[in-house]
């Protein structure tokens, strides 16, 4: 068996912003002393002009690239998730947010996949902070080919967009020649009927694999890729709710605010459905290794399949 | 400037300051004493200084203005009105339910309205960004933004400081409107921003300093700024907070308070009084 190519999401993020860079010269980059981590120094290796750097201050940078929209350019403003969404959420709320402005967040280093850096810098709260702002786009992308694809579709929409990259490097498992990518639309990944499993980010490659032990496994598990957070698919949803009976989330964000609750607030106004959400329990992360503690925080195949079978009562 | 010109300024600052009365009387709420120590720079601003087009507001080759001290929207808002940008008559419907004029600026809402602002120390980043988009795009125009004494209280203003000194955008004009007082009480008592020419200085900008009621050191302090090349210009205006209304001069009460019926006759009575006088010279 051939080996699975992996890539970082933020890999993707400079490659995406460097190609879009060649073909539309109103692109700009913003960053905050960290274009060497969140990859947008690829951009600038072949567009030095149109990269600006901000210096460590995230808020101000925001507000930047907010005034800089306005101008008819379309800025892509980067930075840790912890900075981007956290330390900047104000300036984001109300230099982008409310007048709506054309400036997208490009955001690496979510979640506790982070790895060695620890819990101040494992954000598993930007989901939460940019789902409440009105307008806001939210979107996480689950590999290389739709997170290159989620920039570009970015770049497109006319409005915010906040997108979250992660800093570990994840299996690539969309085919490139084939993959379609929309915003708003989520896609069926297997087909099941005991139980829909909803992913996004680094646990759509878990939720597959967890997918195929659970038909070992004799569960009809439906597996269901939502990069897009805000707005939510919510036929895709829906359609899944009820022709599963059951439901379960997984996302590298705390339990709170993010996906798991999101799905369960359609569920709960349009399809009563029992709901089990996987994340970060309203804990802090850890140092550590990312794939030991993706595996300690329970962001596993094995415990979506442990999980699976409980729910399913097998 | 000819006398003239600079008698006709002298009205109009008097009609901007008649209109912060009526949009915060109409309101029963707003911040009056900002805008009065503003009035003249935004006369200035909108009758002089800015390349804009009252008919065309999203004129792409405009000048911009950012109120980064948002909080002085009545200010705005009347020198807008009396420029054209939409009817003076408006004015009273300020932070009403149904109006377009939202308690701090709104550019999605208000014609003229170049920043959404009202969280104080955003609005000069935001100046920063279009100075800078500006100069990326090659367009000419210049971008102006007025913050108050207290705002630069914000760290993040210091950070825009940085910014704009760092990309020498010299097509950025920062007015700080020096009135001593905010909210709380004076601003060196709160926590002193003091001394402002020198920390603007020492963060590479050029500074002018003058009175911001006077339209001659108004209008000399904008040239230079228009001149200088290479480091954006700071013009730190000394002012009086409730300027033209008697009982609101230097006083940190009137920073955040509506003038009641009979405030707003009495507050009219001299204003009509000062532009009769204008008038009469």
């Amino acid at each position: 068996m051939a080996e699975v190519k992996k890539i970082a999401t933020r890999d993707s993020y400079g490659n995406a912003l460097a190609a879009l860079g060649a073909e539309h010269d109103d692109l700009i980059v913003f960053d905050a002393d960290l274009a060497g981590a969140t990859k947008t120094g690829t951009f600038k290796k072949a567009f030095p002009e149109r990269h600006f750097n901000c210096g460590i201050a995230e808020g101000n940078m925001i507000a930047v690239a907010a005034g800089a929209s306005t101008m008819g350019l379309v800025p892509f403003a980067s930075s840790f998730a912890m900075f981007a969404a956290g330390r900047a959420f104000e300036q984001v709320r109300n230099s982008i947010g409310y007048p709506h402005l054309n400036v997208k967040i490009g955001a690496t280093h979510g979640g506790i996949s982070v790895g060695e850096d620890g819990a101040s810098h494992q954000c598993c709260e930007d989901f939460a902070l940019m789902r409440s702002i009105p307008g806001m786009v939210v979107m996480s992308p689950a590999d290389d080919v739709e997170a290159r694809a989620a920039v570009k579709a970015a770049y497109e929409y006319e409005g915010p967009v906040y997108l979250r990259f992660g800093r570990l490097a994840v299996p690539v498992f969309h085919d490139e020649a084939s993959f379609k990518f929309e915003i708003g639309k989520g896609e069926v990944l297997q087909e099941g009927t005991d139980v829909a499993i909803i992913a996004n980010g680094l646990l759509v490659n878990e939720a597959m694999e967890a997918g195929k032990a659970l038909a070992e496994a004799g569960i009809s598990a439906r597996v269901i890729n939502l990069c897009t957070i805000k707005p939510l698919d919510e036929e895709l949803v829906l359609k899944a709710a009820k022709e599963c009976g059951k439901v379960i989330t997984c996302e590298e964000h705390s339990v709170i605010g993010g996906l798991g609750e999101a799905v369960c607030g359609l569920l709960s106004e349009k399809c009563p459905t029992p709901v089990r959400r996987i994340g970060v329990n309203d804990e802090f992360g850890h140092s550590g290794p990312a794939a030991a503690l993706l595996k300690a925080f329970g962001l596993s195949a094995e415990h979506i399949v442990e999980v699976a079978k409980d729910f399913c009562g097998k | 400037m000819t006398a003239s010109e600079k008698k006709q300024l002298m009205a109009t600052a008097c009609k901007v300051r008649m209109g912060v009365i009526e949009s915060t009387h109409g309101a029963k709420a707003g911040h009056p004493g900002g805008s009065l120590s503003a009035a003249d720079v935004f006369t200035y601003l909108y009758f002089q200084e800015l390349n804009i087009d009252p008919k065309n507001p999203k004129w792409e080759e405009r000048d911009r203005f950012v109120l980064s001290k948002g909080h002085t929207a009545p200010g705005l808002y009347a020198a807008l009105a009396l420029r054209g940008f939409f009817p003076v008559d408006d004015l009273p419907t300020l932070r009403h339910i149904d109006s377009y004029l939202q308690g701090h600026p709104n550019m999605n809402s208000v014609p003229g309205v170049d920043m959404s602002t009202g969280s104080l120390g955003q609005g000069i980043s935001a100046a920063a960004g279009m100075a800078l988009a500006a100069k990326h795009a090659g367009k000419g125009c210049r971008v102006y933004a007025l913050l108050g004494d207290g705002e630069i209280q914000e760290g993040q203003v210091w950070e825009a400081f940085m910014l704009a000194r760092h990309y020498k955008l010299d097509n950025l004009c920062a007015v700080i409107d020096n009135n001593g007082l905010q909210i709380d009480g004076p601003v060196d008592q709160v926590m002193s921003p003091y001394p402002i020419p020198e920390k603007l200085k020492a963060f590479g900008w050029n500074v002018v300093e003058i009175d911001g009621h006077d339209f001659d050191q108004i209008a000399a302090a904008f040239a230079q700024a228009r001149e200088t090349k290479g480091v954006p210009t700071a013009i730190v205006m000394k002012t009086t907070k409730g300027k033209g209304v008697s009982f609101m001069e230097n006083q940190a009460g009137w920073h955040g308070k509506a003038p009641n019926d009979e405030e707003y006759e009495k507050a009219m009575a001299e204003l009509k009084a000062q532009l009769a006088e204008v008038e009469g010279m």
